[in-house]
């Protein structure tokens, strides 16, 4: 590295980035330091990572269970949809959406309102923003009625075991988790207004909207196209898991009474999550590692903004690849610990 | 479990120990003699140039349908290649992206970063780089639609979105420029530059912003030219130039008067066609120019006529702007880029 010019060291860390980034979930601008650029990626990482793994497991769920449909109709499409856009590869995906889906969609000043004052226009997702009052107690409120979810729960399975009794837990959960914040509104002294986005000129033709919560089109495409391109895969994984759960134990649950609903839920499912999980958990580290396919779109996640224009700005090529390389070994790590320790959970006890 | 954690630990210990010994390895071998260049070695060696090129910039380095490379970036690594190995045809261009650009050149995988490279402090101080020269006087400036109403920068208002370049000095001047102005800004930066254009193209941005001479190029990729122009206004100084890495002082001459001699050419009137006349001239600037005087090229290790070929295989410096950035319709006008002589500011240090 001496005979190459290169000097080594972290402390450009703590040097002024000077380069501001489109989309950022904390306070940032130019000012601040390269170390704070990175936290910004980061978040964005994380960010896009995370609605994609929702998505892709509710999605992924539903069609993996779709594809055992007893329906033609049903389980074709949802076979089609799955040979189809595992087919594909994940980067014409991105591309597809981003610049072919956003070419179709209007102008800020010709995109027609939906649901009142929901825009989906070239620039990005406009949806009106919720301004609130005492935001902490209603968090308060919330939090206090997941605790009450988990002491019902723990009752009804007591209930359960001794005296064979069921009581509709999901029923007065979500009871609980709409009644107790809503309280909060009338003796709380909690309230939300809201604030619309409204169109504002630039110039003579190029307009913006203002106000409200703005979703740039960079995250609405990427998320798309993870979440779509990973549900096949987890949709695969799910039926598999439901498949490989012998026909006998379905005959006997339907034998001692269960009707269709408490076999999926009470026989197959808690054995077919063995199965789904620890293939699951490849597809939510692929889908994290993928999301850094972003850079191509321009959405600012870690590779783009610190292994980009970080690295760029600074040369330190060595130092700022390692760190990302770090960071996204670490992120693996810990999804896999999550899913390992879920895995444990819902593992069959041997007695 | 343990075990294997204390196997790989040991493996890592071993692979950082080789690493640390080969980097002393080459630091020894830089103590070599005065005058003798590794990187002429290695270039003659291989028989052709390393050059660090552009993904396509139409007029600096743009590659043709058969793959044959031309613009005044490509045409320093000719001249490079005229001058070193005597056939300006053998060159290997690597096309970079700007945030590849600079480690290629630091990690040897190229040795001419020829890529309309902006000379700021920070890159020829920072990164283990050193600037040769300025091929091209530039200026960053601002593309918008024409029926956008916005005639002049001061047209512009808070909430503009603007597509740019990650990895440029663009992204910099961006944000000093609307910090300036006090303009709130959506900054949208692409790693390549065609992504750029296809956005800004789809209508996701309000203004383009890069280079002049850049914007002037990427219009005509655009699906209809006619509806976008460049703002009058600059706003920041960008001297483009050729790069080498440093430590090799004597390949860093090389390319610095490969490119100076060009110029030079075009001051005293010598060009592809007239120069091997020029050897009889009563002038005897002109004649140590195409190698019949002096003994120029000496200093470096080359052969006396390593500048004449460099004017017959690639031109003078004003035959390379008309061939690539004139003839082709983006910038007609030489503008700064002229001889100081004809009112430009293109002012190399004499060839003596």
């Amino acid at each position: 590295m001496a005979t190459r010019g290169i000097d080594f060291g972290y402390g450009f860390l703590t040097q002024e980035s000077s380069f501001d980034v489109q989309f950022s979930l904390i306070e940032y601008s130019g000012s601040d330091s390269y170390a704070r650029a990175y936290l910004v990626g980061l978040l964005n990482t994380l960010l896009v990572s995370i609605l994609g793994i929702i998505f892709c497991t509710i999605l992924g769920v539903i069609v993996g269970i779709a594809r055992l449909s007893p329906n033609y109709l049903i389980r074709t499409t949802a076979a089609w949809y799955v040979e189809f856009f595992r087919n594909i590869p994940l980067l014409l995906q991105i591309f597809f959406w981003y610049y072919a889906a956003l070419r179709a969609l209007p102008l800020p000043q010709e995109a027609d309102p939906m649901l009142g004052s929901f825009y989906l226009t070239i620039k990005g997702f406009y949806t009106p923003s919720l301004v609130w009052i005492n935001l902490d107690i209603f968090i308060y409120s919330v939090i206090a009625a997941i605790v009450a979810i988990v002491f019902v729960r723990l009752y009804a399975k007591k209930l359960r075991e001794n005296q064979g009794k069921h009581i509709p837990v999901l029923n007065i959960s979500i009871t609980i988790l709409f009644i107790l914040p809503l309280l909060t509104f009338f003796i709380g002294g909690v309230n939300v207004t809201y604030e619309l986005p409204v169109l504002k000129q630039l110039a003579k033709t190029s307009f913006i909207f203002e106000g409200g919560l703005s979703i740039p089109p960079e995250l609405l495409s990427l998320v798309i196209a993870l979440s779509l391109y990973t549900a096949t895969f987890i949709a695969e994984c799910v039926r598999a898991g439901i498949e490989g759960i012998s026909k006998g134990q379905r005959e006997a649950a339907a034998s001692i009474g269960l009707n269709r609903k408490q076999i999926l839920n009470l026989i197959i499912m808690p054995q077919a999550l063995r199965i789904i999980i620890p293939p699951a958990t490849n597809q939510y580290l692929n889908l994290t590692k993928n999301s850094s396919l972003a850079a191509a779109i321009a959405y600012p996640d870690l590779v783009l903004v610190f292994a980009g224009t970080a690295l760029m700005q600074t040369g330190k090529a060595i130092e700022i690849v390692s760190i990302t390389m770090l960071t996204y070994l670490t992120l693996s790590l810990l999804i896999s610990l999550l899913m390992n320790w879920y895995n444990a959970r819902i593992a069959i006890v041997e007695k | 479990m343990f075990k294997n954690i204390k196997k790989i630990l040991s493996l890592l210990a071993v692979a950082s120990l080789v690493f640390v010994y080969s980097c002393d390895q080459m630091a020894g071998k830089k103590n070599q003699k005065k005058g003798a260049s590794k990187t002429v070695d290695a270039t003659k060696k291989s028989g052709f140039v390393k050059c660090g090129v552009s993904q396509g910039l139409p007029g600096f380095s743009n590659a043709d349908a058969s793959g044959n490379w031309t613009g005044v970036d490509v045409d320093i690594c000719r001249a490079v290649a005229a001058a070193v190995l005597g056939d300006a045809d053998k060159v290997k261009y690597t096309p970079l992206s700007a945030k590849e650009r600079f480690t290629a050149l630091t990690s040897g995988e190229i040795d001419v970063l020829s890529r309309n490279t902006t000379w700021t402090l920070s890159r020829d101080a920072d990164i283990g780089l050193t600037f040769v020269g300025v091929n091209f006087y530039d200026g960053q400036g601002f593309m918008v639609r024409k029926n956008s109403g916005i005639n002049s920068v001061d047209d512009f208002q808070n909430g503009i979105s603007a597509c740019t370049n990650i990895g440029t000095t663009t992204e910099l001047n961006m944000r000093d420029f609307f910090n300036s102005r006090n303009i709130s800004y959506e900054p949208v930066a692409f790693e390549k530059a065609d992504e750029v254009v296809a956005a800004y193209d789809a209508g996701r941005c309000d203004t383009y912003t890069t280079d002049k001479s850049g914007l002037a190029a990427q219009r005509t990729k655009m699906s209809n030219p006619d509806e976008h122009m460049v703002l009058p206004e600059t706003i920041s100084k960008e001297p483009l130039g050729p790069v080498v890495r440093q430590g090799d002082s004597v390949w860093e001459d090389i390319v610095r008067w490969s490119l100076n001699v060009m110029i030079e050419a075009e001051e005293y009137g010598i060009d592809s066609q007239n120069a091997d006349m020029m050897k009889s001239s009563d002038n005897p600037a002109i004649k140590r120019l195409v190698g019949a005087e002096g003994e120029l090229g000496a200093a470096f290790g080359l052969d006396n006529e390593w500048s004449l070929r460099i004017i017959k295989q690639v031109g003078n410096y004003g035959e390379s702007y008309k061939r690539n950035i004139a003839d082709t319709g983006i910038l007609p006008d030489r503008g700064p880029n002229e001889l100081w002589t004809k009112g430009g500011i293109l002012y190399v240090p004499p060839a003596r």
